[in-house]
């Protein structure tokens, strides 16, 4: 059973392509990784799922209903990259805010700030919190509305490692429930600890796996080592096959230069 | 279980809902409670502006039988304080939803637009009832002010003057893309209708084609609805329609700012 199903889907920013013409599906009650490195069209994807994203072509669909449609909007929550909470709320005011729009009540808003470890801090203001705990009120925000669907942009950057272990746990007891969750991270040693791993990379998606798949498939025990294999073999057929224009010819040329570097860039 | 493949529209999700618009304009009082400057501002400024304009006219003679001049613009003023004053504050409130991301993150939940609008609207309009309450208070016991008609409509007159600056703020800060710019639609939008509004030359007294601004400008029937508070013992005709006026241009506004808020963005 899938829960959000995306087909041929084309976004463009600007005069760019950010993402060429995807199809893939997620599938219901898992942690699905979104990977790849910064700007490579993670977060327009999340924004083209939660439904926020103009798109030129293709379908997304969520609950089986076009991704945007106005009855997901109480069942699809998002937590984008930056927080985005107010800062000169407290905690638990700003909880409080977001479960009225949910219709949630007082015991759902002290579980969500409970499972983002903020107990103690419910009655500071947000803008009084570190980088880390900000974002964990913006999940909680989102967790308060017990969403079908939980998009993340990144929610574990910046965060020690005891609180990402727990935070992982988390999703992975929500995912137990029947939530499906959408997690991405631009760092790989978070690709292990998802049920499902979309890798995606200038805009196209590379592998739609498991860890355990895109081990065997690019031949390496690190996942990071392995998607980095793939990587490679797709562009060795892309300088013949597939013909995408002057990129896939600049891939070619450039064969023998650092990935590493190159990703930066493009961010 | 909780993940059914048939998604249930709960009720009111993307219609208006009264309880969506209490729970956001609940949510803007509260940030303004932290922000106690903000509040001691908001409440005594006017007092104290009215005051230095009260000390201004003290001792220049009225003609006989005229009202002396602070009783004419100092009513005028308790219309165009909140006015400015609310248009400011909802435009930076606007613009940092939109700059904090919290904006596009409303815009993903069950909160309707107009919700989110109204909410504001509601939440400085009671801020502003608070204002005129203390601003007309003092300026009828320590200033001496004299208005011939009901106080209480010179509040309703100028929570309603405060609404339409929400509506207007709420509108122009889609137009802003800094802090910068929202402080600069002050003077493009307010300024104007203060000098236009009839309070510096009458409006009969203008050019023609003055006068034909000055009409369509909201401000215009806010200082003439006040003016007739200012004239007679009993509302007037002419001052219900003039607040008919204003209340419709700000739920235009507020309509208008509603179509600028955009749930799907490139």
């Amino acid at each position: 059973m899938d829960t959000v199903t995306v087909t041929d889907l084309v976004v463009d920013r600007g005069r760019r392509q950010v993402l060429n013409g995807l199809s893939f599906a997620v599938p219901t009650g898992q942690v699905t990784g979104l990977l790849g490195p910064s700007g490579s069209g993670k977060t327009t994807l999340m924004r083209a799922i939660v439904g926020v994203q103009q798109v030129r072509s293709g379908e997304v669909s969520v609950l089986g209903v076009p991704a945007g449609s106005p009855g997901l909007r109480s069942r699809v929550g998002y937590v984008t990259q930056a927080p985005s909470v107010y800062e000169d709320l407290t905690v638990r005011e700003n909880v409080r805010y977001f479960a009225a729009l949910y219709g949630m009540r007082s015991p759902e808003v002290e579980a969500a700030i409970a499972d983002v470890g903020l107990i103690d801090t419910g009655g500071q203001l947000v803008r009084d919190l570190s980088g880390g705990q900000r974002g964990r009120v913006s999940l909680a925000c989102a967790l308060v509305g017990c969403p079908d669907v939980l998009v993340l942009d990144e929610p574990t950057v910046g965060l020690d490692p005891v609180l990402r272990v727990e935070l992982w746990g988390r999703f992975h007891a929500l995912a137990a429930t029947g939530t499906t969750l959408i997690v991405s991270s631009h760092v790989m040693d978070e690709a292990g600890r998802c049920d499902r791993l979309l890798l995606i990379r200038d805009g196209d998606l590379i592998a739609d796996s498991t860890p355990a798949q895109l081990r065997a498939d690019g031949r390496s025990n690190d996942l990071e080592e392995a998607f980095l294999n793939l990587v490679r073999a797709r562009e060795e057929v892309g300088v013949s096959g597939q013909g995408r224009g002057p990129r896939s010819e600049a891939a070619g040329d450039r064969e023998g230069a650092p990935r590493g570097s190159e990703q930066v860039s493009r961010a | 279980m909780t993940a059914s493949m048939t998604p249930t529209v709960r009720a009111g999700a993307t219609h208006l809902s009264p309880r969506l618009t209490a729970a956001t304009a609940a949510r803007v009082l509260r940030q303004l409670r932290h922000d106690r400057r903000t509040i001691a501002m908001m409440l005594v400024l006017p007092s104290v502006l009215l005051g230095l304009l009260y000390l201004l006219w003290k001792d220049v003679p009225t003609l006989p039988g005229r009202p002396s001049i602070f009783d004419q613009v100092g009513l005028t003023m308790l219309g165009i304080f909140p006015f400015v004053v609310m248009f400011l504050v909802t435009s930076i409130a606007m613009l940092r939803e939109r700059t904090s991301g919290t904006l596009e993150r409303l815009l993903t939940t069950p909160l309707a637009r107009l919700d989110l609008l109204l909410g504001y609207g509601l939440a400085f309009g009671l801020a502003a009832a608070l204002q005129a309450v203390i601003t007309v208070t003092v300026a009828t016991t320590v200033y001496g002010l004299d208005v011939t008609g009901s106080v209480y409509l010179v509040v309703l007159i100028a929570v309603v003057d405060a609404v339409l600056g929400v509506a207007l703020g709420l509108l122009a800060s889609a137009f802003a893309r800094s802090e910068f710019q929202a402080v600069q639609f002050m003077p493009v939008i307010v300024l104007p209708q203060f000098f236009l509004c009839g309070l510096l030359v009458p409006v009969d007294q203008m050019a023609g084609w003055l006068q034909a601004i000055s009409h369509v400008l909201p401000l215009t029937y806010a200082v003439e609805a006040l003016q007739e508070v200012g004239r007679s013992t009993a509302a007037t005709g002419t001052m219900w329609a003039d607040v008919g006026i204003v209340a419709g241009a700000a739920l235009l506004a507020l309509a208008l700012a509603a179509a600028t808020l955009r749930r799907r963005t490139s």
